[in-house]
């Protein structure tokens, strides 16, 4: 039996009358890279919010990292790793600093934020960089950084917010590279994308639509369920179940290396 | 804790490497303390003033070198009549002329008592007033001498113009105070609400409140280099004040840091609830620019007595946090007074902060939520 790091029962969010999680029930396992899927506005970042601590559910049992979600959210936060949307390191700062000041934040000794720090240069081939002003460094480089940043204190689980946002496929092919090395190091991995060719290379992915969760499973066995040749026609069918069957002549996928990568919005 | 001042860290350096936040934070309070100093100044120094001498004799002679070695005036031009009066107050370049009456010694003598005319350019008013004011001041003084020595009950004219705690009418003794009012919630309020509006606007605040750091670590850690820095403003400007226009404090130095202190928190704190209702940086400018820095200027006393302002200004007046540090900066450092005179606005202001730090806690749960 695999262990468990993200255990969800009946969770319920409501802002006012309107209901943005509606009763949702899922597990995620260790070394696990989980996608969470949805369009916008199905959900997503408000159950991600819950899950990281910084919002509290309405009702239901969310325990992170074997931590209850709306008694210790502080626990929790000590636990995980969280790279958003938007690039969040500070362009004023260099690489070092950078990652110097989010080894503090997460209350690391010194010694050891020192030594993880050269590791990480050697292993970015970042060292001609490490004192440039993070604003000097191209796109790619930057969210591979605040990638490694979100790891660097070695999380139970790290939440990754459509992480490759904007980048270019290469960069992108990379950036999933460094995502199965931290699963295979035991990290659980918890991605919402939008990019459905990305969700192939998630172990399990889950669907939202509306607040509810209407589909997770392994990829594979969700296509063979939804009888679809990629999760994207999955997603379409059930997205948007009634107005268009086959909306798309599914354009060839070719994950990684350099096809057309669609966004849902 | 060693989260926290590593964070700390970091804010620094974010203002240290930030040329425009270094001009902001002491260019500009240097400037204009310089600025209102000199420029506004509305101070006299040489002006030039006319004398016609009708008496020529030792006594008017005497006056009117008391006058121009006052170091305020400068004798531009001599007159012979009073046709010239006219002519040479409409060049501009004499602000006021002196005229001693026919027999002036004589009568001084005889009559005890000698007229002094002081025809002075009311075009410029403040000028005007400024200038017959310091020369009724120095005839009085002049005329204090002339007893002392002569013993006789000699009067010239009777100046009844006495000024409390600025006799010299010094206009820093006015604007020193506003000055520091002004910049401190300026500096404050604008940099925390814009430090604070950038993470938001820049991804970072997210990343923050889901690591361990507690979001009042977060918001203290942000606010602390700009305590820090604003103090060694209020430090810096009063060292200005003294070094270039010789204007002490007159009180307790420690009780007009403490004050500043709490004005200073105050000014944050209003900053961080600038922030909490702006999500760009802009909009925190534009709160922190126009919807404080016009309101202090012009209605907290600062220039514009409120004692001359209709009622209704005075209400509006009475909310402005400045108003009140204006008067218990002005009794300190120019009158001396202590604590006593200035609990109430003292009280005033730590009410006006917690009002403040409630609202901000209370819109950032909203924002949480």
């Amino acid at each position: 039996m695999k262990k468990t790091v993200i255990s969800v029962k009946n969770l319920v969010k409501k802002f006012g009358s309107f209901t943005a999680n509606d009763n949702l029930n899922f597990e995620v396992y260790e070394g696990e890279i989980f996608g969470f899927l949805g369009a916008n506005g199905a959900g997503k970042t408000t159950a991600l919010r819950i899950l990281s601590g910084l919002s509290s559910p309405t009702s239901g049992e969310v325990i992170v990292a074997g931590y209850n979600a709306k008694k210790d959210p502080e626990k929790i936060k000590k636990n995980i790793g969280y790279m958003c949307q938007k690039f969040s390191l500070y362009s004023d700062l260099t690489i070092r600093e950078n990652i110097m000041l989010y080894g503090g934040i997460y209350g690391m000794p010194k010694t050891l934020i020192i030594k993880r720090t050269e590791d990480l240069l050697d292993k970015l081939s970042f060292h001609e960089y490490s004192d440039r002003l993070i604003a000097d460094l191209p796109l790619g480089l930057k969210q591979k950084l605040a990638f490694s940043v979100a790891v660097f204190h070695e999380p139970k689980i790290v939440f990754l917010d459509e992480p490759t946002g904007g980048v270019d496929p290469i960069t992108r092919r990379q950036f999933w590279e460094m995502i199965y090395e931290t699963a295979n190091r035991g990290i659980t991995v918890f991605v919402t994308t939008h990019y459905m060719d990305e969700a192939e290379y998630c172990n399990r992915v889950s669907i939202m639509s509306e607040g509810k969760i209407v589909a997770i499973d392994t990829p594979a066995k969700l296509k063979e369920q939804y009888g679809a040749k990629t999760v994207e026609e999955v997603f379409i069918k059930i997205a948007r179940p009634d107005n268009r069957p086959h909306p798309l002549p599914s354009p060839s996928r070719l994950s990684g290396r350099g096809g057309n990568w669609v966004g849902i919005e | 804790m060693k989260r926290f001042l590593g964070f700390v860290k970091k804010e620094f350096l974010h203002i240290f490497r930030d040329f425009r936040t270094l001009i902001i934070l002491f260019g500009i309070p240097t400037a204009q303390i310089l600025i209102f100093g000199f420029v506004v100044s509305t101070d006299i120094k040489d002006a030039g003033v006319a004398f016609l001498d009708l008496s020529k004799d030792e006594i008017s002679q005497k006056l009117s070198d008391k006058i121009c070695s006052s170091g305020f005036f400068k004798r531009t031009e001599d007159l012979f009549n009073y046709n010239d009066i006219n002519k040479i107050l409409k060049r501009g370049k004499i602000k006021a002329v002196i005229i001693f009456e026919k027999n002036f010694g004589r009568n001084l003598i005889s009559e005890n008592k000698a007229t002094l005319s002081i025809i002075a350019d009311g075009s410029e008013p403040n000028t005007a007033t400024l200038i017959t004011n310091y020369i009724t001041a120095i005839v009085a003084d002049f005329n204090r001498e002339l007893v002392n020595t002569s013993g006789a009950g000699a009067m010239l004219v009777q100046p009844e113009v006495r000024m409390f705690y600025n006799p010299g009418l010094k206009s820093h003794f006015m604007f020193v105070p506003g000055v520091i009012t002004l910049i401190l919630i300026l500096i404050c309020a604008l940099m925390t609400s814009v430090t604070i509006t950038r993470e938001k606007e820049f991804g970072t605040m997210e990343v923050l409140l889901v690591s361990p750091l507690r979001p009042v670590q977060i918001i203290l850690g942000k606010v602390m280099p700009y305590f820090l820095l604003s103090f060694i403003n209020v430090i810096l400007i009063l060292l200005l004040s003294w070094f270039v226009f010789g204007l002490p404090v007159k009180g307790s130095l420690v009780l007009l840091l403490a004050e500043s202190m709490l004005y200073i928190l105050m000014s944050l704190s209003l900053g961080i609830l600038i922030s909490t209702v702006s999500s760009t940086m802009q909009q925190a400018i534009f709160i922190s620019m126009i919807g404080m820095m016009l309101p202090t200027i012009l209605l907290s006393g600062f220039i514009f007595p409120i004692e001359n302002m209709p009622k209704i200004y005075d209400w509006v007046s009475s909310i402005l946090p400045p108003r009140y540090f204006v008067v218990i900066i002005k009794n300190i450092m120019i009158k001396g007074t202590g604590f006593l005179y200035v609990w109430k606005e003292t009280l005033i202001l730590m009410v006006f902060t917690a009002v403040f730090i409630g609202l901000s806690v209370r819109n950032f749960k909203i924002r949480l939520e």
